[in-house]
């Protein structure tokens, strides 16, 4: 009993394909295995077709318009997310008077985002301020500006024909003052360029600790030399060179004679080697008496 | 003569330019498969000397192999072009997709169509008393031509030897002082429309042909170690439609010829003596085949199969003997073609008379036996150089061909066409038509 119908015969062989390339199938691929041509593929073709493709697109002014303002939002959406944002401002180390001023060289509309704060900027504006020593500006977290601040410190006043005013330890005047009186904590200095010698003056003041009481000021003459002025009109003028030594000289003979509370109208140190002492005129029409006397008592 | 110049220059020039390029494809047309290899020059041409000599097989690398059946080729002659070239094409696109790139030249050489050597002689007084360049070239072309008919093309034409005054054996004269030069030249003609054909079926492939080879000669050239090649040796390339044979002394081709016999008749036989088809008879020759019969293979019963439908028929077998009976008559009648070729050629006077079974179808076991009998002693049996790269399926004897031309595209002999042109036998028209050209043109 066998079916009748034809059977797919599964010993029928299946009739190999032709294995030769066709010419064109050849020549195709011989075109592909060519270096220049393969990389023209691979770059060449992508790059100009996106070339061209975005050069269509961009050529219509509107399209070219739209984009850019979707760039801008893109930005605008960005910088102002909270994160980024700066409400407050806050100022540490200076005292309120230039905390003032700090806040009108720095005027912010806050809120502001920290992309917009030219930090940099802010920190030469504010360090300009004379009497403000150095400042150091940072966005602090939770969306604080924060400029710290170091004030100038006054160690001495500067009188000149201007006006009185105050002086740090780098010899910066970087306030006016209305008068003496308001600081009479502070030494006084006088004088053309009294201001850059100021380390050497604050030396002298310094060592004429036991004179402090009387004395008035330090004054600067003819720019190279100091002249200690104490009230009574005394001065006490000393040399270019070491003057701390001569006036080290002058409070050991004050301490050992009394000098300066005699009728004294100058010291004069300028010459090391020769202490020179100027009397008031009472005092050397005193001294002639004096002599007088002991001139008839020898005779 | 001077068209052949011309025309030899020509591929020379082109092997020049491949070689420029960095590759170049090797091409085996044979009558049983058609080999494809892709050279890369890489210009490494002192790799490292400390492996061993170099024997020439420096200064490539073979970066892509690929073979296929052959077709349309007989006798080692194409026959259909058409079929030809589609089975050139098949071996040449696999060999470039496995090497990744695109080969321009090729290198060919085919077995067949009926090579024939002459041997050359010229002679000529030197113009000075040393031997120049010039001399050398007018010794070359005072050779007298044989008249090897019009249908015939010089495939290789080599000096062998060149002889002053008395003194024989020089290989370069150059230089040297002397009288007369004297040289001999080996000349090997084929039929013309057999290399006519072959450089159709290259160009029809887009490829420009960089050289033709006869294969024996590369066989030789790949498969005969040098000593061989240096005190003389035949070798004998055993393909699928045909046998070349090459002599080799001194380094040089002096013969070749080949027998229009080869594996594809043994298979033939197969088939018309078990009925059986050819693919069937080529598998039972390559599984089963042999030369000497012995007692054990009496036992050793082969099924043939078949696929007529008739039981009695399709569960045939026959013992191995048998099958040895078969091939062995065809193999002898082959040896004896090679042996009446060698005498011919006067091989037995050769001081070393080494034979060097190569090719394919050497592969049947026991051949050198057979062949020490019908050739002579010094049999041995040859596998091609092992070249750089070569995949391992490619270094059998069937591959000897292939791999002695890629040694050619790298280090190719000297040929006739290699040396220039003496002076006097430019066309002395050529002067006088640039003159004409530009007073025809300004």
């Amino acid at each position: 009993m066998q079916p009748l119908s034809k059977q797919p015969t599964t010993a029928k062989r299946i009739q190999k394909s032709d294995p030769a390339p066709s010419r064109w199938a050849y020549r195709f691929e011989r075109l592909m295995l060519t270096p220049v041509f393969r990389k023209a593929m691979r770059i060449g073709l992508p790059f100009s077709v996106s070339l061209l493709l975005g050069l269509a697109y961009f050529a219509d002014e509107a399209r070219r318009e739209s984009f850019n303002m979707a760039l801008i939002d893109v930005r605008d959406d960005f910088q102002n997310r909270p994160e980024f944002m700066v409400n407050l401002m806050a100022v540490d180390g200076a005292s309120t008077a230039i905390a003032e001023e700090i806040r009108a060289v720095v005027p912010l509309d806050f809120p502001l985002s920290s992309f917009e704060l030219d930090l940099e900027d802010i920190r030469n504006n504010v360090a300009e301020l004379a009497a403000v020593k150095k400042a150091t500006v940072r966005i602090r977290t939770g969306g604080v500006l924060q400029i710290d601040v170091t004030e100038r410190q006054p160690i001495a006043i500067w009188r000149t024909y201007e006006g009185i005013e105050l002086v740090d330890n780098a010899g910066v005047a970087f306030r006016a003052l209305p008068s003496r009186m308001s600081r009479p904590d502070l030494p006084l200095i006088a004088g053309e360029g009294a201001a850059k010698h100021l380390p050497e003056a604050m030396q002298l003041i310094r060592t004429a600790t036991p004179l402090h009481k009387r004395m008035r000021g330090l004054a600067r003459m003819g720019e190279r030399r100091w002249d200690i002025v104490l009230d009574r009109g005394q001065r006490i003028m000393l040399p270019e060179k070491n003057p701390v030594q001569a006036l080290q000289r002058v409070m050991a003979l004050n301490s050992a004679r009394d000098l300066l509370k005699r009728d004294v109208a100058a010291v004069d140190m300028r010459l090391a080697k020769r202490v020179t002492i100027r009397l008031n005129e009472d005092a050397v029409k005193q001294r002639w008496k004096a002599r007088a006397t002991e001139a008839e008592i020898q005779e | 003569m001077l068209e052949l110049y011309e025309s030899q220059r020509a591929m020379r020039a082109m092997r020049k330019a491949a070689m420029q390029r960095g590759v170049v494809a090797i091409l085996d047309v044979g009558s049983s498969k058609i080999a494809c290899l892709v050279l890369r020059f890489d210009g490494s041409d002192l790799a490292d000397e400390t492996a061993m000599p170099m024997a020439g097989q420096a200064g490539f690398r073979v970066i892509g192999a690929a073979t296929t059946r052959s077709r349309g080729v007989r006798f080692g002659e194409i026959e259909m072009m058409a079929e030809t070239e589609r089975a050139i094409r098949t071996a040449v696109q696999a060999a470039q997709k496995m090497a990744n790139i695109r080969v321009d030249h090729v290198i060919a050489c085919f077995s067949g169509a009926d090579p024939r050597s002459y041997g050359l002689v010229g002679e000529t007084g030197l113009e000075g008393h040393v031997v120049t360049e010039q001399d050398v070239s007018r010794v070359l072309s005072a050779c007298d031509v044989p008249d090897f008919g019009q249908d015939r093309e010089v495939l290789h034409a080599q000096p062998v030897n060149f002889a002053l005054d008395h003194r024989s054996g020089l290989a370069d004269p150059r230089g040297q002082m002397g009288q007369t030069l004297a040289t001999d030249m080996h000349l090997l003609t084929v039929d013309a429309s057999a290399v006519q054909n072959l450089s159709h079926c290259v160009r029809r492939c887009d490829l420009e042909l960089a050289g033709i080879y006869s294969s024996a000669y590369a066989a030789g050239y790949a498969a005969l170690v040098e000593d061989e090649q240096e005190l003389g040796a035949a070798c004998i390339d055993m393909g699928g439609g045909s046998t070349g044979l090459s002599i080799f002394i001194k380094k040089h081709m002096i013969y070749a010829d080949a027998v229009r016999l080869g594996g594809d008749h043994v298979t033939s036989d197969i088939s018309m003596g078990l009925q059986v088809p050819m693919g069937v008879a080529e598998r039972i020759k390559t599984f089963y085949g042999g030369v000497v019969a012995t007692g054990m293979d009496d036992r050793e019963m082969i099924d043939i199969g078949g696929d007529t439908g008739d039981w009695e028929h399709d569960r045939r077998s026959v013992s191995r003997t048998e099958l040895i009976g078969i091939m062995r008559p065809r193999v002898e009648e082959i040896f004896e073609e090679v042996r009446a070729k060698l005498d011919a050629a006067g091989f037995d006077h050769l001081p070393s008379q080494q034979i060097v079974l190569t090719g394919a179808a050497s592969q049947i076991p026991g051949l050198d036996g057979l062949a020490s009998r019908i050739l002579g002693q010094q049999v041995r049996l040859g596998r091609p150089l092992r070249v750089q790269g070569l995949p391992q399926a490619a270094t059998g004897p069937g591959f000897a061909s292939a791999v002695g031309l890629s040694l050619f595209a790298a280090h190719p002999q000297d040929e006739w066409w290699d040396f220039e042109l003496p002076v006097d036998t430019y066309p002395a028209r050529s002067l006088k038509r640039v003159v004409r050209w530009f007073r025809d043109n300004w």
